[in-house]
């Protein structure tokens, strides 16, 4: 009874995710948006799996997220006009970059970790920034476009159908989601929450907590990178701001806005970032301010964030 | 061979000596007592022997193997495990899945991303049989931070001996408690000394409950080993009672 109501989330989540793209229109959307969503959905799950589960709080991961978005760009730009290769390019230098910045910084703790994350991925923003000839600098990457995929018996034509490369994008949303779920229920995933819950105890249980933190880093990072890739393929264009800061703090305000510690909070604050964001900014420039507000009320009112509400809700 | 054999430590912090010279050496299945007076240098001494941080000056030989500079988690690792004065649980988690950690831990599972079947049944199984051993058993479902200061107590006594301690260093493991609560914990240390051999150091304030169980004693004054012995020999001990005995009194 008890396994059956806790399975209850996941099938709506799925249902609502799997019929997206028919209903989108329907209440005022379109299938971009769709794919919008659960492309940032994915960045902000992946950050979670870090700041909620770990409980280290990066303000970073726009580097990484962008990185896999160049990554994929130049690729089918310069070297193979293939969009599975891209991906897997894009993913492996995030997660590279995250292998070598990550153990510079696992010491840190609290706000100096984030601080620290903040200024390296300064570093490559003012590198995709500055470097013209080869980034495009501030006008970003430009003049490539996602590839048809071939599957050997049919080619999907992901370019030319929103509805297709929404597929796509949900497709390895589940695979990184199925991946992330397991890990965290495993014994792995359990050291991790030792770790948020008491770093002291885990320690002197004989969990060595930086390398277990490094870990979570590279792999809230390898799938930050892959959101990069999508978010890249989504529009056919990448610029700086991918790796910006203020990028990364959107990713926080969704996991926090969601709730970081339910496991599909991040992907609903992802959602009311990202309608609110399309609804706003058609009426003013300052969208930017409405989603503070909303999000000062939330974190005020809410510690939880919004899945937190409906849990107390469902349980009372 | 002793197991743990303390050379002449010391720490200072800054111009404070916390910790002056202090040796100490515990045989296999012995019951050790540290106790004094507040401030007398109990905690730091046990810091020092669990590797919270490293000493000023001196040694550490655990097993015959020298550990000075070892980090925590890897004295863990070589077979000792610690409680605090201030109790270090996992207070949003449950009992069960409190023990689970240090269980998978001992198991050498800490990096598996996924379990068998057999070997997640052998997991539970060891959980359930320190839940009962431990008295918690009844509120294995139960959020740590809900219960009871004895019953949360008995939980970390519970999680360090999930990783097969060598040595248990248990930091005033009643301080704050009622007399059942006391009696209790009393209990369960002494059924582990004496059925499993377990070798145990304790920190302690309660001078009860050290007479009845330590097989020897070492009083602290002022960061300085003041006498050490037998039980009856402490508590006959003139300088021990004018320092310790005398104000408990």
């Amino acid at each position: 009874m008890s396994a059956l109501r806790q399975q209850v989330p996941n099938a709506v989540v799925w249902l609502v995710l799997l019929t997206m793209p028919y209903w989108m229109g329907a209440v005022g959307g379109y299938t971009e948006l769709a794919s919008r969503v659960v492309v940032l959905g994915l960045a902000a799950m992946a950050l979670n799996f870090l700041l909620g589960f770990t409980g280290v709080l990066s303000f970073g991961h726009a580097a990484y997220f962008g990185l896999g978005a160049y990554g994929v760009g130049m690729t089918i730009k310069y070297l193979v006009p293939s969009t599975p290769l891209g991906i897997l390019v894009g993913a492996a230098v995030g997660t590279l970059a995250a292998m070598v910045i990550g153990a510079l910084i696992v010491k840190l703790r609290g706000v100096y970790f984030a601080m620290v994350t903040i200024a390296f991925g300064q570093v490559f923003f003012f590198i995709a920034f500055r470097w013209n000839e080869v980034t495009g600098g501030d006008d970003g990457l430009t003049g490539w476009k996602r590839q048809a995929l071939d599957l050997g018996f049919t080619r999907v034509d992901i370019l030319g159908s929103d509805k297709a490369f929404y597929y796509l994008v949900l497709a390895v949303f589940a695979a990184c989601v199925a991946a992330m779920a397991l890990l965290l229920r495993s014994p792995f995933g359990r050291t991790l929450i030792a770790i948020r819950e008491n770093e002291r105890r885990a320690r002197f249980l004989g969990i060595p907590v930086e390398q277990h933190i490094w870990l979570s880093f590279v792999i809230s990072c390898f799938f930050v990178s892959i959101a990069g890739t999508l978010y890249a393929l989504l529009s056919n264009f990448t610029d700086p701001r991918a790796l910006r800061w203020d990028q990364s703090g959107n990713f926080v305000i969704m996991a926090v806005l969601g709730g970081m510690r339910s496991f599909w909070g991040p992907l609903i604050g992802a959602a009311i970032f990202v309608v609110l964001q399309d609804y706003v900014s058609s009426q003013t420039e300052n969208w930017m301010s409405v989603i503070g507000v909303f999000f000062m009320l939330v974190v005020l009112f809410f510690p939880r964030g919004v899945l937190g509400i409906l849990r107390r809700r469902l349980a009372s | 061979m002793s197991l743990l054999q303390v050379r002449d430590v010391s720490k200072h912090f800054g111009k404070l000596v916390a910790v002056d010279g202090v040796s100490l050496t515990v045989e296999p299945g012995e019951l050790r007592a540290v106790i004094g007076p507040n401030g007398a240098g109990k905690t730091t001494f046990f810091n020092l022997v669990s590797g919270f941080f490293p000493p000023t000056r001196g040694s550490i030989v655990f097993d015959g193997r020298d550990i000075t500079s070892l980090s925590e988690h890897r004295r863990v690792r070589l077979g000792m495990a610690r409680t605090f004065q201030v109790t270090e649980i996992f207070p949003e988690l449950t009992v069960r899945e409190n023990l689970r950690v240090p269980v998978e831990v001992a198991a050498g599972r800490r990096l598996s991303p996924w379990l068998t079947k057999a070997a997640d049944a052998g997991i539970r199984a060891r959980v359930g049989e320190l839940m009962e051993m431990g008295g918690i058993a009844d509120k294995a479902d139960r959020l740590v931070g809900e219960l009871s200061h004895g019953d949360q107590r008995a939980t970390e006594i519970m999680m360090s001996l999930a990783l097969n301690p060598r040595l248990l260093l248990l930091d005033e493991p009643t301080a704050g408690m009622g007399d059942q609560e006391t009696y209790n914990i009393t209990r369960l240390i002494r059924r582990l000394h004496r059925d499993q051999k377990q070798s145990i150091v304790l920190i302690e304030h309660d001078m009860r409950v050290i007479f009845h169980l330590a097989d020897r004693i070492m009083v602290l004054a002022e960061g300085a080993v003041l006498a050490e012995g037998t039980p009856d020999e402490i508590a006959a001990d003139e300088r021990v009672q004018a320092a310790y005995l005398g104000k408990a009194a």
